[in-house]
């Protein structure tokens, strides 16, 4: 019986990848454990190992082959005693990832690496109101990834006081490869790799801050900043109040936070209202490449500790970001992603790209709705949001949060504070199950909200239009 | 660095500076512990009393730019730190002319100006960051070391071991002062900690730890020097533990029952730092009973101005509820 040898996954969230080498031809005998081929995404490289012993019958996927999907047949292994020369590719491939249960509403795209269309639609980014774009900038392509990156490497070479710290930063080239190229540019002073002791490096960034230093801290992710949560609001965030103004503690803490997917309820968790509720912090949350280049940069220039969420599964999306000189934007102003009459929904960070996506299927049913990115949580841009809502009269708050006492319940009393008599029907809100986020995938899929639960609640909130 | 090192043999100038130091921390701890009584101070109140001669030993290792930072029993060593004792009791009472404007307390004053870096409330917090200050004077290749006091109790918190593994790890220019007064709160020593020699504390960081005679200044300034110098010459951190004891409670509403009174009594009477120094200056005809007489008018007039600022300033202005938030950031 000849044994299919499949694309392997590289992490929770990969779903392709490149094939890059063979290491192993057809006809070669091959045992357990032997390394027979190189696959990379643009995190990582790593070796495929064989699983049975057996003779190599047919290379099926070439080397150089791009975007191979994870579990896609890329060789067939004729065991011992039985003839390679007889083994047949398989007559269709296989399907893709586990998807979980069909009749379970759409588990939201998981993407790792850049993958057209798979994320949603890509609507127009040339910001529309970050007047910093000057006439005729040209934009360029760039990933999630690369431009928090490129805005740490800039800030870096622009003041020396200036370093990152967290583990895998430096050597390991950061567990997402977020500092990727860093440690070669700027050395081991400062890119900086920390042993797994986030309480004590966050309180170590804080004492280097109040040395003038401008620390960026990263965790590996958020789910791990709960060691370190002391740090950051009775350190951090409180000390310039109780020094009466002495002790500015300019610090960013970065790093990946919200649904990773199917790593189960420890590591998958959104703190945006956690950090949103501290005074002293400033918290922001971009959604797109422009967005986290500008703000990356302006965090690290703020004099304010500053809570940086970014989000893993969108480290690998593409956008376009403006090819300027110094590209950094203000922290506090949201941003209108789409314009609209009819329906006002708010949301941050990844949900970002399920109201776009949301906006354009109420179109087709005849809403238009108008999208609010609120890329800062604190200060929260409640002008943008009071008129938008005055002009549609309708308001749906999306998070990947937990609903209760969530960013939601803030907008909604806002809205409620400033703009009670404009509003035809009561705010909806979207949001995760009020559970910790389970494992299996349909599961994760029902907990998780997206696209359609807004679509649903926009229309729900509309009704008699 | 534009204070050097002092020489080995202490001149009867600095011994009387000693004193008067530490005689500065204890009435002003008392007159502190007076207008808790009355009032005039609320909230959580830490007395320094009977660790004088830690802060005032150590201060003398230490010089222009070297960075202090402890935890919530803070008073000694701000005006170890020479802040201002007008300050530090007008913060006390809440007063606008406190170091932090009246919104930080006896647990959180800073001066930037003396680098003090607080006073920190929460337990073994200060430990991280005092070793974060250490990173810093290292990034910025100065040859500055920063004096991180804290607690028997705090030896006890995992955030103290991270802390000690990057400093190791890193050779960062860091003391770590235990201030063994015997108990966390009303645990002792004992009931809290499987390993009581808490200057081994550091072992399996490779960090040297010493034990400290901590109720005895002289003793204390010379194990300060051989650890700062260790640190400020790149070997990196090192552990002094302090032994010394608090004769009040461990806060003003701590009535200290875990402790018989003849335990305070017998310290008290054989090993007050400040009466210890006495009878040596005394006994070696260094000063008269007259000069140090002089020496305790002059500070009880110190102190008792401090009260008399920290009572007629004002409160602070209601606007100061909404200041020092955030910095109002400039040119971003």
């Amino acid at each position: 019986m000849s044994v299919e040898i499949m694309m392997p996954a590289l992490s929770p969230t990969m779903e392709e990848g490149t094939l890059s080498k063979w290491l192993v031809k057809e006809g070669d005998t091959v045992s357990s454990g032997d390394v027979i081929a190189e696959i990379e995404t643009d995190k990582a490289t790593m070796e495929v190992e064989a699983v049975d012993e057996g003779t190599i019958a047919k290379i099926l996927v070439e080397a150089g082959t791009e975007n191979v999907k994870v579990n896609s047949v890329i060789a067939m292994l004729a065991e011992e005693g039985e003839d390679a020369a007889s083994v047949e590719a398989p007559s269709s491939q296989p399907a893709e990832t586990i998807s979980g249960d069909e009749d379970a509403e759409a588990a939201p795209e998981v993407e790792d690496d850049v993958a057209e269309g798979a994320a949603g639609p890509k609507p127009d980014f040339k910001p529309s109101n970050d007047p910093e774009v000057p006439e005729g900038t040209t934009f360029k392509e760039t990933t999630i990834r690369d431009a928090l990156r490129d805005a740490m490497a800039e800030e870096m070479r622009r003041d020396e006081s200036v370093f990152v710290m967290g583990e895998e930063v430096a050597q390991y080239q950061g567990a997402y490869k977020v500092t990727r190229g860093l440690l070669d540019e700027f050395g081991d002073k400062r890119v900086v790799d920390t042993p797994i002791t986030e309480h004590g490096f966050a309180g170590l960034g804080v004492g280097a801050a109040f040395g003038k230093l401008k620390p960026i801290v990263e965790f590996m992710t958020f789910n791990f900043a709960m060691q370190a949560i002391d740090q950051i609001i009775n350190s951090a965030a409180k000390t310039l109040y109780m020094s009466g103004g002495q002790m500015g503690c300019s610090i960013v803490f970065r790093g990946p936070n919200g649904a990773a997917s199917r790593v189960g309820a420890q590591h998958s968790q959104d703190y945006s209202a956690w950090y949103a509720h501290v005074p002293g912090l400033k918290v922001v949350a971009p959604y797109d490449a422009a967005d986290a280049k500008g703000l990356l940069k302006a965090a690290i220039r703020d004099p304010n500790p500053v809570v940086f969420l970014e989000h893993e599964l969108l480290y690998g999306e593409t956008f376009d970001v403006p090819d300027v000189e110094d590209w950094v934007l203000p922290i506090g102003k949201a941003k209108v992603r789409r314009e609209g009459t009819d329906v006002t929904l708010v949301a941050h960070s990844r949900m970002v790209g399920f109201a776009l996506e949301a906006a354009e299927q109420l179109a087709e049913a005849g809403i238009s709705a108008e999208v609010i990115d609120l890329r800062s949580l604190r200060p929260l841009d409640t002008d943008t949001v009071v008129e938008s809502v005055k002009k549609t009269n309708r308001l749906v708050c999306c998070e990947e949060g937990w609903r209760y006492m969530g960013v939601g319940a803030e907008i909604v009393a806002t809205v409620i504070d400033e703009a009670f008599d404009y509003l035809d029907a009561p705010p909806a809100r979207v949001h995760q199950a009020d559970v910790p986020l389970p494992y299996a995938a349909n599961l994760e899929a029902l907990s998780l909200p997206g696209t359609e639960d807004i679509v649903k609640a926009a229309k729900a909130v509309s009704e008699g239009i | 660095m534009s204070k050097s090192p002092r020489e080995a043999k202490i001149t009867t100038d600095q011994k009387l500076k000693f004193y008067k130091d530490m005689l500065l921390i204890r009435r002003f701890e008392e007159k502190a512990g007076q207008l808790y009584g009355r009032g005039l101070i609320a909230g959580f109140c830490h007395l320094y009393i009977g660790q004088e001669a830690v802060v005032v030993g150590m201060q003398d290792c230490i010089g222009d730019g070297d960075q202090v930072v402890t935890g919530y029993r803070d008073h000694g060593h701000m005006l170890a730190c020479g802040m201002d004792p007008d300050g530090v009791m007008a913060e006390l009472t809440g007063r606008e002319g406190g170091y932090s404007r009246g919104k930080g307390g006896s647990m959180h004053m800073f001066s930037r100006e003396k680098n003090f870096f607080g006073g920190h409330g929460i337990v073994g917090a200060q430990v991280p960051i005092g070793t974060g200050l250490a990173f810093s004077n290292k990034y910025k290749e100065t040859d500055r070391v920063c004096l991180t006091y804290f607690g028997d109790g705090a030896t006890n918190q995992g955030q103290v071991y991270e802390a000690f593994n990057m400093a190791s790890l890193w050779k960062l220019p860091v003391v770590y002062v235990i201030e063994n007064n015997m108990y966390a709160m009303g645990t002792s020593v004992e009931r809290h900690a499987s390993e009581t020699e808490l200057f081994k504390r550091g072992i399996s960081f490779e960090i040297e730890g010493m034990e400290v005679d901590g109720m005895d200044v002289m003793k204390v300034r010379e194990a300060g020097m051989k650890a700062v110098e260790h640190a400020r010459s790149g070997k990196g951190p090192m552990i002094l533990e302090m032994k010394t004891y608090r004769y009040r409670g461990h806060s003003m509403s701590d009535p200290a029952k875990y402790r018989k009174r003849e335990e305070v009594d017998d310290i008290r009477s054989h090993h007050d730092p400040i009466e210890g120094l006495k009878k040596q200056l005394i006994a070696a005809g260094e000063a008269s009973e007259d000069d140090l007489k002089a020496i305790d008018k002059d500070i009880k007039a110190v102190v008792a101005k401090s009260v008399d600022f920290a009572q007629e300033s004002p409160l602070p202005d209601p606007k100061e509820l909404w200041t020092d938030v955030l910095i109002e950031a400039e040119g971003v």
